[in-house]
């Protein structure tokens, strides 16, 4: 049972995490790519409907990551090349792939979906207590773990790593040192879409493995609530993720209870506790003012 | 090839008045190439979208209807977005301004006075200016972002109205359907000119707060306020403008025009609440403020066009048999070309070819 618990709880972070390690990399490097909802969804439809029509969910997760990536181009292209407004662009990207999500899934709503098979060990995935924790998990689960690690490694151990940091704290400099920062940042955008496609594939294909309307639920903004809660490092980010992993689960579980709670109430626990960290994090300004990225959001035009 | 961005010395005037128009344009290209992918005509699901619901009378009534919300909430948002302030929670607040505005009609439907409606309608306003406060209260008290709890409270506010219209609010004589009671004559917000029409004063109530905004924008010394601390907060601050009441102010007029379409639309067009009154409105209005380029008048125009956009939605999907999610996606393609065509205001545009680029750069290096 609790173990049980355990691993649902770790099905609902996934996603969260893999989508703000994405997130991370793109705003270390000085943009603000607010359109994480809109490239999840857009995972989301693309994952379900390729595993539907080739029976693979490995193909309909690659194309996730492809469909994501190539959404978050749109984004790049105005932010960095026309250097539109960041907010507005990304809130862009967030209303044409709710839009086009919900066009291109209307014939799959109602059909049962392709589900990922769970990773199973001999012997290792049948220990007590810890052997499905740790060795009986879906693959995404692990995927998102080497994710983390992986990002945390190339931001702070890399000199690649620290390449695009310099960018995102100052622009101006790097360029000046001859660092390409707009094909930087073409880079990191692209590699947060990926993760946005990968974080979606991963709601219809293991999360629930149906297509739904808007079915990521505002999933991409506690993302990007995360990347701020872990002040722009991974390893944070993996225990924001699991907190609120734990808020939803528990919810769930409350209302399964059928405590005298409206259900309601419960299922806006996540978008109240989203805030409430928020105000906590962000209270301590020393904290933020240090790590926040201090290019983030600016425009940049590349002088000649 | 490449593309370059080369600063004009000042804004340019033509392009900044043509950008929305260019955008428009290439969005209805865009649109063909989609319907011609759907495997549909794609002059005739123009047609249907953007001709079709001019040609009758009733047809321009439902017009006004759609636009109404979609320009008080736009013209709201653009003083936000002009002062630098990110209010994207006007969904949240449009429901919060609807529930609020609906506790005369619902709790006390016996109460029928020619007073009602008045009381309603500042009721709407009031709890939208309250819940769009909690953002800006937290955004100057906590310093926290305002794009990320606005928008959280938007969930908060839909499963809030759920709950009440599924439990408190209740129609009791209404077969156990999640709706409340239906409002009596006199708190219905009257019609303009019923002989032809559905249109309501919500209508009237939007043209006369995009005017109102748009004479404080470019009239009074409010608007400069506005207009400065969103350019340079710096500036703003040696002017002695308080950072802080703007913020206020910003989300408290935006909140409290979003509540007072909530209310316009619950008590006009719909006569109760229901678990879902919106067909997202409060995110359309982002739309329509940027494709006004913030400009209270230009609100009223974008308006009108988005509303189009939903009532040709309604159309193609009766007539040819397009589906209504169209629309959304037609709509999210529209604000990205808006935004691109808006660089177009500040930049001029030059396609470098590779060989191109590299005689520049050789006369650069002499």
């Amino acid at each position: 049972m609790f173990e049980d618990i355990l691993i649902t709880i770790a099905t609902a972070a996934t996603p969260l995490l893999i989508a703000a390690v994405g997130e991370v990399v793109v705003e270390r490097s000085g943009v603000l790519n607010l359109g994480v909802e809109g490239m999840m969804v857009m995972g989301a439809v693309t994952g379900f409907g390729v595993a539907l029509t080739t029976g693979s969910p490995w193909l309909g997760v690659l194309a996730a990551i492809i469909v994501g990536a190539l959404f978050s181009l749109l984004f790049g292209f105005l932010t960095l090349t026309l250097v539109t407004n960041q907010v507005a662009t990304g809130l862009a990207l967030t209303l044409l792939g709710l839009g086009l999500s919900g066009m291109l899934g209307e014939s799959f709503v109602g059909l049962p979906g392709i589900k990922m098979d769970y990773i199973h060990i001999p012997f290792l995935s049948e220990l007590p207590f810890v052997g499905k924790l740790l060795f009986g998990q879906d693959p995404l689960f692990y995927v998102s773990l080497l994710l983390t690690a992986g990002v945390a490694y190339f931001l702070f151990r890399t000199r690649a790593g620290l390449t695009l940091r310099s960018i995102g704290d100052n622009h101006t400099s790097a360029h000046a040192l001859g660092i390409k920062v707009i094909a930087i940042r073409y880079l990191a955008v692209m590699f947060g879409g990926a993760c946005a496609g990968l974080a979606g594939a991963y709601l219809s294909l293991v999360y629930t493995p149906q297509w739904i309307e808007n079915m990521t639920a505002g999933r991409g903004w506690i993302a990007l609530a995360l990347v701020v809660f872990a002040s722009w490092r991974p390893w944070r980010i993996l225990a924001g993720a699991y907190l609120f992993g734990a808020v939803s689960i528990g919810q769930l579980h409350a209302q399964a209870l059928g405590i005298g709670v409206p259900s309601q109430l419960l299922s806006s626990l996540p978008y109240l506790a989203t805030v409430v960290v928020l105000v906590l994090i962000s209270r301590n300004r020393r904290l933020t003012m240090v790590n926040t990225p201090a290019s983030l959001g600016r425009p940049f035009v590349p002088d000649r | 090839m490449r593309i370059e961005l080369v600063k004009r010395p000042e804004r340019s005037k033509l392009f900044a008045a043509l950008s929305p128009l260019i955008a428009l344009g290439l969005t209805l290209i865009a649109g063909a190439i989609m319907f011609s992918l759907l495997g549909k005509d794609p002059v005739e699901a123009l047609y249907y979208y953007f001709i079709d619901p001019l040609r009758e009378v009733w047809s321009l009534h439902e017009l006004a209807v759609k636009a109404a919300p979609l320009i008080l909430i736009a013209v709201g948002l653009s003083i936000c977005y002009l002062s630098n302030n990110w209010n994207i929670g006007a969904e949240g607040q449009f429901v919060i301004g609807a529930i609020t505005g609906s506790i005369l009609p619902v709790m006390f439907p016996d109460f029928q006075s020619w007073i009602v409606l008045p009381l309603m309608l500042l009721m709407g306003i009031a709890g939208g200016a309250a819940y769009g406060a909690i953002p800006a209260y937290l955004k100057v008290r906590f310093n926290t972002n305002e794009i990320l709890t606005s928008l959280m409270l938007v969930y908060v506010a839909q499963l809030f109205l759920d709950w009440m219209v599924r439990g408190p609010w209740r129609n009791p004589a209404g077969m156990n359907f999640p709706e409340t009671r239906t409002f009596s004559p006199s708190a219905v917000l009257p019609e303009i000119w019923s002989a032809s029409g559905r249109a309501n004063w919500g209508f009237v109530f939007a043209i006369v707060a995009a005017i109102a905004l748009w004479f404080m924008l470019s009239r009074t010394l409010k608007g400069f306020e506005v207009l400065v601390l969103g350019q340079s907060p710096r500036a703003g601050r040696f002017a002695g403008f308080s950072q802080s009441k703007m913020v206020f102010f910003a989300f408290l007029v935006s909140g409290g025009l979003a509540g007072l379409a909530g209310i316009s639309e619950v008590s006009g067009a719909i006569g109760q609440l229901r678990p879902t009154i919106s067909p997202g409105y409060g995110f359309a209005a982002i739309i329509v403020a940027f494709l006004g380029r913030l400009n209270p008048l230009g609100i009223i125009a974008a308006g009108l066009v988005l509303a189009l956009s939903y009532l040709g939605g309604e159309a193609a999907q009766i007539s040819i048999g397009v589906s209504d999610k169209v629309v959304r996606a037609f709509q999210g393609m529209l604000l990205f070309f808006v935004l691109a065509c808006d660089t177009l205001i500040l930049y001029r545009i030059r396609f470098v070819g590779a060989s191109a680029a590299k005689t520049v750069e050789a006369t650069q290096n002499v």
